[in-house]
Parts: C-alpha cells; structure tokens; sequence
C-alpha cells in the first residue's frame, strides 16, 4: 500500500481528489494559492495587453518572465524548510557581499547604482528582499519569543546594514520595502505592543531624519503628495493624471484598450508603475475591486499557511513574505491613487517588469514548501 | 521537564504567533478599507469631473480655415486665385541625424546654408513630430531635383499648401492689391477668432477692402490628441465615441470686378519704364476698367512671402513700386482742368462764347510787372474759348480767372470731384487740394501766408500751385463731362458671388451729386474744344487723337515741377528727368454716347500731348474695339 492511498483511506476525503490533487501534493505545489496567483497573472496580463498598447511581443516577453518566474516558485517549493533555513545565514552574508559589491563596481541606471553583473545581469537587492526576513526568522528560531532587548538590537542590525546598503544605491523605495520585511517578521515574533507605540512615536523625530537624508527628487515627491497642483506639468503631473484615469473609469471603466489617459499617453509609466490607473480607467471600480479581493485571498492563504507552520522560523518567514506582498499592493494602490508619495513599488504579479517577479515567487515558493513539507516534519 | 516546558513554549509561541497575525490583518484590512475608499471617491462620487478632465486632456478644438474667395476681372478672368504650392518640410522624430540632412539639402541648394542656425532653432522649440518648414515655395526644378534625392534624405519631403496666386500680378497689383502674413497688427484691426488656422489677410487694394467678404467663415473640428499634442486618427480607436459635431468652414466670396484685363495689360505695358498712373472708367456708371501705377511690383511676393532683403528693396525702391500712384500720388492737374474752368467762366459769365483775347504769349495782372508766361513763347494770337481749349491757351485762361474769382473756381472744381476723396472702393485715395481764401486761412498758420493773392488765382487757372489731383479724380472729372454733369462714385467691385450658389449680389452704379450746369451751349462748347483737340489740325494732341474711326476728346496738360524763372530759356535736356514736367491727358470717347474716360498720368514726361495723349488714345481703341492686335 502506498503512501497516498493510506492517506486517502485515514482522511477520508480521498475520492474528490484525484490524480491532480496527488500530482500537485507531490510537486509540493498548494493548489490554493498557485489558483490564486494564476488568476492574479491572468488578470495581470489582460490589463498589461492594454497598458503596453497592444504590442504583443512586449506581452509576450511579459509572460515569458512569467514561465521564468513560475519555475522558479516549482524550484524553490521542492526546497524543505529545513534546508532553506541551513541556507540563511550564507545567503545572507552573499546578498551582503553582493550589495558591497553593487556600490563599488555596478551598472549605474537611471542614475542609480543597482545592478550586478555576473554572467546575469541582476538587482542584489530582490535577494536581500527574502534574505532579511529568512534571517531574522533564522536568528529567532532557536530562541524564545518574543525577543528580548538585546536580541531586538541584534535584529535591528541585521535589518540596518542591507536598508542602509540599497538606500545608498539609492533605492529607497526597495529599502523601505527590505526594512518592513524585517519590521514584520518583528512584530510578527512579538514585539511588546508599548514598544511599537513608543516607536511610532519615536518616528516623528526620525522622519524629519529622513528628510534631511533624502535626494530631491525624493522630497519634491513628498511635497507633489501634499499638494499636486503646485506643479501640475512636473513633479504633480503623475498623480494628477493617475487620479484622472482613475477617476473617469468610473464604476464600469471605459472599456479593455479604450482607456483615452492610457493610450494617449497622457498617463506616464502606465504599464509599470502606474498599470493600476490603467486598470481602474478601464475596467473601473469593479475591476480594480475584483483585483484587490484576488489579492486578498493570496494574502490570506499566505497567513493561513503561516499559522499552519510547524516551527518559528515557518511561521515567521511564511508571516513575513505574505504580509510583504500585502505592503507592495497597499504601497502601489495607495501611491496610485495619491494617497502617498510616489515610490517606484510596482503592482505584484501585475506590472511589466521581470526582477522582482523571480523574487515574489520565489517567495511563494517558499510559501508552498513550508505548506506542503508540514506533515513530514516531526512535532 | 524540558520536553514539558518546550512544548508549552511552543504552545504560547504559536498563540502569541497567531495573534500577531491577527492584529497585523485588522490593520491590513484597515490600510485597505482606505484604498478602497480612496477608490470609490475617484470613481464613484468624483467620476463626473474626473470624466470632464479626462475628455478635456484630448479632445482639441482645431480651426478649419475657409479658402479665400477668387478675384475675376468684368470678363470672367482670374486675377487672384489659389494654387496648391509645395513647401519642403522636415519631421525632426524621422531624421537620424539633422545636422547632417541640413548640410546635404544645403548642398543640394534647396535651403541657404546661413539658415541652418535658424532651421535648427526651429526644430528645437517644437515637438518632434511637428513638420518644420525649410522653404516655403519649391520651384518646378527643385521639386524635381528633390524627387530623385528623396530616398537620401527620410523625414524630408515636400508637402502642398493653398497659397494666393495673383497670374497677371504685375498689372493689376495696385488695383486688386495682395495678401501677406498676418502681423499682430493685423490681428488687433481684425477679429482674431476669423483668423484661426489663416495665416495670411489681404493688405492692400480689392484684397485689403474686400477682406471680410473674401475671407469666408473658419470652420473648425474636434480632434483627439495625446499628451504631445499629436492628433489621433479619431476613426482609429473608439475614443471620439462623444465628440461634438464639427462645422465646415465656409469660403469666401467670389469678387468680380469692373476691370477689363486686356486694358490693364495694355495701360501696364505702356506705362512700362516710366511712372505713372492710367486710370480708365465707365462714366455711366463709375465703373473703373483700368488702374495702373508704374512702377509695379509682383504680388505674388507678398502671397508667398519673401526675404526682408527683398521687402526692402521693394520699401526703399526711389521710384515707390509700391505706392498706387492712381489714388494716391497727388499731381498738379495742370491744363487738364482747363474745360472745368470753362464751363465755371461760361456759368459765372467770365467769359461767353462769342469773347475773343488776344495771346501775346504772357499776360499781366494790371499795375504789376510780373509776367505770367503762355507756354507757347510766341502767343497764340487771337483765341476765343474754344480756341483756348483746342490750343490750351494759357494766357486766355490767366484773363477770366481773375473774373472768375479763385472761390467760384473752387465752387465748380469741387462739383466734378476735384479736391475731395472719390469714395473708390479701395483704400487710401489722396483727396487732391482745389485752393479757396477760406482753405488758405485755415492751412497756413502765419497771418502773411493766410491773404489769398490775385497771382495765386492766375496760375490756378491752369492747374498749377497749391493745385493737386489723383489720377484718379481726373478720369472721375472727364467723366463727369463726358456725361453732362452726371457722376457716378468710381469704384472697382462690380459684383459679389457667393461661392457656394453662385448667386451674385450686382453692386449698382452709386450716382453722386450733378455738376449744376444746365446750359447745354456752355457743355457743347467745351466738349467741342475737346474734340478739336484730338481731332482738328490745330489741336494739341492732334498727333494723337488723328486718324481715328471714332470722335473723342481730350485735354492735354503738362504740369510744372520746378518754377522756371523769369526771362529764363527753358531747355529740357538740360534737367534732370527729375526735374521735367509731368504729363498728363484727360479724355473720352466716344463723343456722342460716351463709355470710357481715361486719365493718364506719366511722371517727368516732359508733355502732356505727346506722351500722354497716345496712352489715352490706345486705351480708347482697345475699349471700343479698335485695337490693333499688333500692339498685344
């Protein structure tokens, strides 16, 4: 008797599965969240056909990335929990090493320092954005939680040094997104709530730090959210013409490829950045609605797999990476509709672009290995 | 023990796990609930004005402008129309690299190479995808030149454009005028919004005052453009679902003027060389059939635009091309008002038909020295007042200009239109100076210059002094005698057409006030004279007016530019042409039933019968119908 079959005849759900349900078990693949990023993908593509102007080699290459991406998830969900977490430590110390080295030797684009070349061309930083929390969860597991003083300031440290490296690239929209990983796998592990209030507090003070830390562009950012019409054809332009698309899409939208901000090109970066504003003129509130609550069910199967999970560094890591993606949704919605400054986070699984798709599904692969590794793991 | 308390461990860890994960939900949910939120307030309770913004960013009113009404003279004949012209144009997005195309064209000399500066200029300040011009009109050799370089040069070519073409400019440049680019004053005298998309406005003649008929109305339409600014095929995509409706423009009117080609040919042709100005007319009806100043320019400058090398030298020219000379150069009418003053010595009773002078040659104001000389040094013996008008006595006419009194003179010189504008349909016009004491008093501002003196009343008398006339007034003049007394406003549109139906509006003959001369004697008398001065052996421009089939009249005058002085020999050679007489000739024909009444004036031409008078006369024969073809 094999392995499936005495499942099959313990849980007594065997019948409805079939062959597929086995196949996917054994691929270590969840069906529930794969569906969900699917329909995310699918979703995605649509939109991006409009968004790129209908230029079918561009949407090709779009889901060409999207295969490329898809192995990697397959790959990294045959990858037990263990395994990874044996791996932390050294992928972090090479992401570290791999920044160094960005900063001293890299390609400068769009005036910035981000890319590595060596043998592929890549960002180090959507390294360091699963290595920051997989070794925070490291450093956690052998430890009691919630932290304690000490262990706090170690974790900071460990979250300090790659921001700070990826802030000076500059990159501080990546930064950002790498530092609230870290903060998440924190709080997740149990932060003393009077300690996250006191550090709200303490904010204040360290935003006005950061003012002063910031380049221009990033201020003049800051100061367009606070009043766009002060600079309608410059800095402002953005938001105001997002915030028109969006607007005018109304509740049904104008219609897949009809959107006149989209394809007039009166909305800038509208197939990367901006492709939400695409989707709101066009498919209006209830497409963009229907996006959000595919996003949400990800998210909760993410969170659902993390309280699932057998040990600290699961739970923290599976914690992190999907309360991660939420913060690039909410970050890149919120931006969009001009509710916060414009930072260069794009719409996960949706924007054009193939870098930071590896790296979000890696994560989900990751996901899908402390989901599907569960039962073989001793209690 | 340890097993023990591992497992509870692991226990409250994951209890304090899960309900971190549950207040990091809670705020997720919150964060989300406010994007959401965010989302139906742009797409829900602000849709409207976002919607208006959105159509406001791409739908682009664009002016249609209407093409400009044609000019036909009174036979039909185009004198200014529309021809597509080809401009060669560069779109810098299709050109590599522009330096190098500007240099190659400018080796080709289809550009200056001194204008590359300013093309580049050009290209820099407008959007990529906008058309720059590089030259405004190719000729037929560049185009073709062009053609076959075509494949060197993408992001060149040549596109084609309506531009004013006036085919016989030079002979009817003053009359029908021209177009050129609209100026900001232009655009304060006119009504900007007329204007959108026309880039030019008729300056000058029947183009200048018939502007608003010939212009047409602007259409307009709405096109959808992108954020660039470049216009979208609207049939391409379905964003023009909700564009209002467009309106065509609407051209402008057909203007059919009185002129006749074939006289303005010949009165340019033989004004050719000279300056000057003939203007011929319909005494009927006041209908001008020729106007022509000399020199002449080419309209078609104007139309196509040209260098301000070449504006100036038209500008600065010494001999004025562009001055109209026929309404505005103002001459001392000299002997061509001599039947005028006539008939004024016939009514005032100066003179009657039966007084006889005798012509010594000069005549002087008794109690005074000063000789007012005849220009005929020997006098022309016993002479009544046809004899004076047939031989252009002057010493006849300094003895009843006394009688007559310079404000009677004045009184019946106004009557023929002399010394006030003619009203003419184009703009401009010079309103010529009949002297009285009442316009001495209020032009001189010295008490010494205001007295009116006997002397001044003398030289009147044969259109010299303070006198001045437009060629213009004169033709208007010798109509009014030509028709007893009946005037009509000169004018040159004789119909507008409109376009579209083809329906003509007639502009009807305008009868102004009568010359107040009831006596027929008096008008036979001097139109007698007239006509023996064309046609009797005796007159002065017998050389002219023989040999013809028909009868005519006329008047010789030849008017003084610079005083000669008392005693004085007069050699023409010896002045400067400059300096010589102007000659002028009034007449019309034919005698008994009167349809054309010429003025000719020819700056310098030293005499009014021989050089005038053959002008007039050829005039005369082409109108009637006696044209030799020998002299087309």
């Amino acid at each position: 008797m094999r392995t499936n079959d005495a499942q099959r005849l313990t849980t007594g759900k065997a019948a409805p599965l079939g062959d597929f349900a086995r196949l996917m078990r054994r691929l270590n693949i969840d069906g529930p969240l794969l569906g969900g990023i699917l329909l995310i993908c699918a979703f995605g593509l649509v939109v991006l056909y409009s968004a790129v102007g209908e230029s079918m080699s561009q949407w090709l290459s779009q889901i060409n990335r999207l295969g490329v991406a898809l192995v990697a998830m397959f790959v990294v969900a045959q990858m037990p929990p263990d395994f990874l977490r044996r791996w932390t430590p050294w992928a972090y110390l090479g992401g570290l090493v791999l920044l160094i080295l960005v900063l001293t030797t890299g390609e400068v684009g769009q005036g910035a320092r981000r890319w590595l070349d060596l043998g592929i061309r890549f960002q180090p930083s959507e390294v360091m954005k699963l290595a920051v929390p997989m070794m925070l969860a490291w450093y956690l597991h052998d430890r009691t939680i919630p932290p304690r003083a000490a262990e706090l300031l170690v974790l900071a440290v460990m979250i300090a040094v790659p921001t700070v490296l990826i802030a000076r690239q500059p990159d501080l929209g990546t930064a950002l997104l790498i530092a609230a990983s870290g903060v998440i796998v924190i709080i997740l592990a149990g932060l003393p709530i009077r300690l996250m209030v006191g550090l709200a507090v303490a904010a204040v003070p360290g935003a006005l730090l950061l003012w002063n830390y910031m380049q221009d562009y990033q201020k003049q950012r800051v100061l367009t959210l606070i009043d766009p019409d002060s600079d309608p054809l410059g800095a402002g332009y953005n938001i105001i013409q997002s915030k028109i698309a969006i607007g005018s899409g109304g509740l049904f939208g104008k219609g897949w490829t009809n959107g006149s901000q989209a394809h007039l090109e009166y909305l800038p970066e509208r197939d990367t950045d901006f492709i939400f504003a695409v989707m709101g003129e066009e498919l209006g509130l209830l497409g963009v609605l229907s996006l959000i609550a595919l996003y949400v069910f990800v998210i909760g199967r993410g969170l659902y797999i993390a309280m699932q999970a057998p040990d600290t560094y699961s739970r923290l890591l599976a914690g992190s990476i999907s309360l991660t993606f939420f913060v690039y949704v909410f970050v890149n919605t919120a931006m969009v509709t001009g509710l916060i400054p414009v930072v260069g986070v794009p719409l996960p699984l949706v924007s054009f672009g193939g870098t930071s798709m590896v790296t979000l599904m890696a994560g989900f692969g990751i996901l899908m290995s402390i989901q599907s590794h569960r039962k073989l793991l001793p209690r | 023990m340890d097993l023990l308390s591992s497992i509870k461990d692991h226990h409250s860890e994951r209890r304090l796990f899960i309900s971190r994960v549950v207040l990091t939900s809670v705020s997720g949910i919150l964060l989300l609930g406010i994007v959401i939120a965010r989302l139906v307030q742009l797409q829900v309770f602000d849709h409207e004005t976002f919607a208006e913004q959105s159509q406001g960013n791409r739908v682009r009113i664009q002016p249609v402008p209407p093409i400009r009404g044609l000019i036909f003279d009174r036979k039909g004949r185009v004198l200014a129309e529309n021809l597509p012209a080809y401009q060669l144009e560069l779109i810098p997005e299709q050109v590599d690299d522009i330096d190098d195309t500007l240099l190659r064209l400018a080796a080709l000399k289809l550009i200056d190479a001194s204008e590359i500066d300013h093309i580049n200029e050009l290209i820099d300040s407008s959007p990529r995808f906008k058309p720059v011009t590089l030259k405004l009109r190719l000729t037929d050799e560049e185009i073709a030149n062009f053609a076959i370089q075509r494949p060197r040069f993408p992001g060149v070519d040549f596109q084609p454009r309506l531009v004013r073409h006036y085919p016989h400019g030079f002979a009817v440049a003053h009359a029908v005028g021209y177009v050129g680019a609209l100026s900001k004053n232009d655009l304060t005298r006119l009504t900007p919004s007329n204007y959108a998309g026309t880039a030019h406005t008729g300056k000058t003649g029947v183009e200048s005052s018939f502007e608003s008929e010939l212009l047409g109305n602007v259409g307009y339409q709405h096109v959808v453009s992108n954020a660039l600014g470049r216009q979208i095929p609207t049939n391409s995509r379905d964003l023009s679902d909700a564009l209002p409706d467009n309106q065509s423009p609407a051209p402008g009117a057909n203007i059919h003027l009185s002129l006749d080609l074939d006289l303005q040919l010949l009165a340019s042709r033989a004004l050719e060389g000279r300056r000057g100005a003939i203007v011929a007319l319909d005494p009927r009806s006041g209908e001008i059939l020729a106007m022509v100043s000399a020199p002449s320019f080419d309209p078609n400058l104007f139309a196509v635009g040209m260098s301000s090398s070449q504006f100036e030298g038209l500008q600065d020219n010494l001999e004025r091309p562009l001055f109209n000379r026929a309404v505005r150069g103002a001459y001392p009418p000299g002997s061509t008002i001599k039947p005028m003053l006539a008939l004024a010595a016939l009514e005032t009773g100066a003179t009657n038909l039966a007084r006889k002078s005798v012509c010594r040659g000069f005549f002087t104001l008794p109690n005074t020295t000063h000789r007012y000389r005849d220009w005929k040094p020997e006098g022309h013996g016993e002479v009544n007042l046809h004899d004076a008008i047939q031989q252009s006595c002057d010493v006849y006419f300094y003895e009843i200009s006394v009688d007559i009194g310079i404000d009677r003179m004045h009184y019946y010189l106004d009557q023929f239109g002399l010394g006030s504008k003619t009203s003419v349909d184009i703009g401009g016009e010079h309103s010529g100076l009949v002297p009285s004491r009442e316009w001495k008093r209020e032009a001189f501002r010295d008490p010494a210059d205001q007295r009116w003196f006997h002397g001044e009343t003398v030289i009147a008398s044969i259109g010299q002094g303070y006198m001045l006339a437009t060629p213009l007034q004169l033709a208007s003049a010798a109509g009014a005698v030509a028709t007893r007394g009946k005037r009509f406003e000169p004018h040159l549109v004789a119909a507008v057409e409109d376009a579209l139906t083809g329906e003509r509006t007639l502009i009807s003959p305008r009868r102004v006030d009568d010359v107040r001369i009831d006596n027929q004697d008096h008008w036979d008398a001097v139109i007698g004279g007239m006509h023996d001065v064309m046609q009797s052996v005796r007159g002065t421009a017998w050389a002219a007016g023989s040999n013809a089939k028909y009868q005519m009249a006329g008047k010789s005058g030849t008017a003084q530019v610079f005083s000669v002085a008392q005693e004085e020999e007069y050699d023409e050679e010896l002045i400067e042409e400059r300096l010589r007489d102007h000659a002028l000739f009034i007449s019309f024909a034919p005698l008994d039933d009167p349809q054309i009444a010429v003025a000719v004036v020819v700056e310098n031409g030293s005499s009014g019968s021989r050089v005038a008078a053959p002008i007039a006369r050829a005039i005369m024969d082409e109108y009637l119908g006696y044209g030799g073809n020998a002299d087309k």
